[in-house]
């Protein structure tokens, strides 16, 4: 039996966007196999999963108990754990806060290996492959699984979600009792943001701001685009304390991906650069014509920022309103 | 308090990464190699926490050749007590046998706490101290930016997307630390010095087998060049004009 075993992350009660993107690459490593798709999901009572079927799975095994609203590591690993010796070929699950401390765990449980934060999956003469970016991206791995089982953990948005209609027939599933830590409460910023890693557009800025204050010209741009954009920072000015270490992107900081990444005042240090270099399109701002982030970016603009980019937020802002 | 910290020596996070010839591994050659920047955290963290005990001992352990020796001396000189060494020959990608070589040396070591990096700064699995803790039936939290010991009994906090979950746990415990845990110290003169007399024990050690084969080590694909669209604020309807119409993300 090649079936694939895909874990679904919800919030809330609602499925993010990170399982949806999941079930699609469950859905073609399956069709590969030959096999179905099962999704897994746990979350607070009256949880449903209601979107799964719609995006690939055959099977939706469904954990819906207020035990687990919460990531709760030790119940979720055993709950999870014991679903996964069904005889699947692979166990996906998103390369989230969750899923980065869950992937592990099961692993350890299945004594499978663990192919971490991968950004493809393939198969190749009957064998699992993944791509595995190593160095923080520079350079990646091509790895072929030879155990019967895998866990694998998926980069988020590194997969589209796609829909592909199965029956994504409901079987309930019950907490399995697992020592672990004890999640008391998630607390949330006051003034909700987007996550750095989540966000379709990050506006990142670096010493070229000068001074934390000016930071206020960046949440200003990324406010113009409308609830889809967030403040991002290199190290140097997170080390300096201008910015909180949530928003640092690069090798030790965030890995991001979004669609549209604004560098503003940032040079482009290697270990910057290892952060965000998969966005899908890069536009740097600086004053330096010479800054190595030129030759990575899709547009550059040479100049003043502090001129630039009121200028940038007006004409977005005139966009959005259009 | 008796505490182990897992460390790692990794490639500078500066350092450019250069494949070698077999086209599986890096170049090493002229390569900078440090303590794993998210051990750096953890170790400190142990001797903070031994230093509030006032008592206690923290032991170092790591899986490596022998140049990892220099990697462990960091954390002597830092004021770790001793090290261990689990002499392999090469690690491999698969977080899986080396978990398991930590956890086989560290099941009787009578630990209150075992701390690691959440992250290394080479193969970047974000596993092996949850994969630690998980065989040896002990409780983790992972990437923890806060922590308190106190009775027995641990607070940790950990980023997730858009907020911060608070987990309590029971001693002893596994915790892998995410950077601003703490701000690590640099190893004074006096302690580069009385770290080359500190015990480090050597012991060959034999991975399991690994379900992982490495297939290629490969660069990214280059981003294909961009342009300049212009100088100053007057580029901006440039720069406009291409994210909507080119890059259509606008």
């Amino acid at each position: 039996m090649a079936n694939v075993l895909v874990v679904l992350e919800q919030r809330d009660g609602s499925l993010k966007r990170v399982a949806l993107e999941m079930l699609s690459a469950g859905r073609a490593l399956a069709d590969q196999l030959g096999g179905e798709v099962h999704a897994i999901a746990l979350g607070p009572s009256g949880f449903t999963a209601g979107a799964a079927g719609a995006h690939g799975a055959d099977r939706v095994l469904l954990c819906a108990d207020d035990r687990v609203s919460l990531y709760q590591a030790g119940l979720y690993a055993a709950t999870l754990a014991g679903q996964a010796r069904a005889g699947y070929a692979a166990v996906l699950v998103g390369a989230t806060a969750m899923g980065k401390d869950l992937a592990p765990r099961l692993a350890a449980r299945l004594k499978a290996p663990l192919a971490a934060d991968v950004t493809a999956v393939a198969v190749d003469q009957g064998a699992i492959v993944v791509t595995r970016p190593v160095y923080a991206g520079k350079a990646f791995y091509r790895l072929r699984v030879t155990a019967p089982l895998v866990v694998i953990s998926v980069r988020p948005n590194s997969v589209m979600p796609a829909e592909v209609a199965r029956a994504g027939t409901t079987t309930p599933v019950a907490v399995v009792e697992g020592t672990g830590p004890t999640t008391t409460a998630v607390k949330e910023p006051e003034q909700a943001t987007l996550d750095v890693a989540e966000a379709g557009i990050v506006v990142s800025g670096g010493r070229g701001l000068k001074e934390p204050g000016h930071f206020k010209l960046l949440e200003d741009l990324a406010a113009a685009f409308g609830g889809q954009a967030t403040v991002g920072a290199s190290r140097a000015v997170v080390d300096a304390g201008w910015r909180p270490h949530a928003e640092q992107v690069g090798q030790t900081g965030k890995t991001v991906s979004p669609n549209l990444y604004i560098a503003v005042g940032i040079s482009g240090a290697i270990q910057h650069v290892a952060g965000m270099r998969t966005s899908k399109v890069i536009v740097a701002i600086n004053k330096d014509k010479d800054a190595p982030i030129f030759k990575l970016a899709d547009y550059g603009i040479v100049g003043d920022l502090f001129d630039i980019v009121p200028r940038l937020t007006e004409a977005v802002r005139k966009i959005r309103s259009a | 308090m008796k505490i182990a910290v897992c460390i790692k020596r990794v490639p500078d996070t500066e350092a450019r990464i250069k494949i070698g010839a077999d086209g599986k591994t890096i170049d090493e050659s002229g390569v900078k190699f440090v303590l794993n920047p998210y051990d750096e955290f953890a170790v400190e963290e142990a001797l903070r926490l031994k230093e509030k005990a006032g008592a206690g001992e923290v032991v170092v352990v790591a899986l490596g050749g022998d140049t990892t020796q220099e990697t462990m001396r960091t954390a002597l000189a830092m004021g770790a007590d001793r090290g261990v060494l689990l002499k392999v020959d090469a690690l491999p990608l698969d977080p899986f046998p080396v978990a398991s070589a930590l956890a086989d040396e560290l099941r009787a070591g009578g630990f209150d706490l075992i701390l690691c990096g959440k992250i290394a700064a080479d193969d970047s699995s974000h596993a092996t101290g949850v994969m630690v803790a998980e065989l040896l039936g002990l409780p983790a939290v992972s990437a923890v930016s806060s922590l308190v010991i106190a009775d027995g009994k641990g607070t940790a906090e950990r980023e997730i997307e858009g907020g911060v979950e608070v987990a309590e746990f029971a001693l002893p415990a596994v915790i892998t630390a995410e950077k601003g845990l703490n701000e690590p110290r640099y190893p004074a003169l006096k302690g580069i010095m009385a770290a080359k007399k500190k015990p480090l024990e050597v012991k060959p050690t034999t991975l399991a087998a690994t379900g992982l084969a490495v297939v290629e080590l490969a660069y990214p694909a280059e981003r294909k060049g961009g342009r300049i669209v212009g100088e100053g604020a007057d580029a901006v309807p440039a720069l406009i004009e291409a994210l909507q119409t080119e890059a259509k993300v606008l």
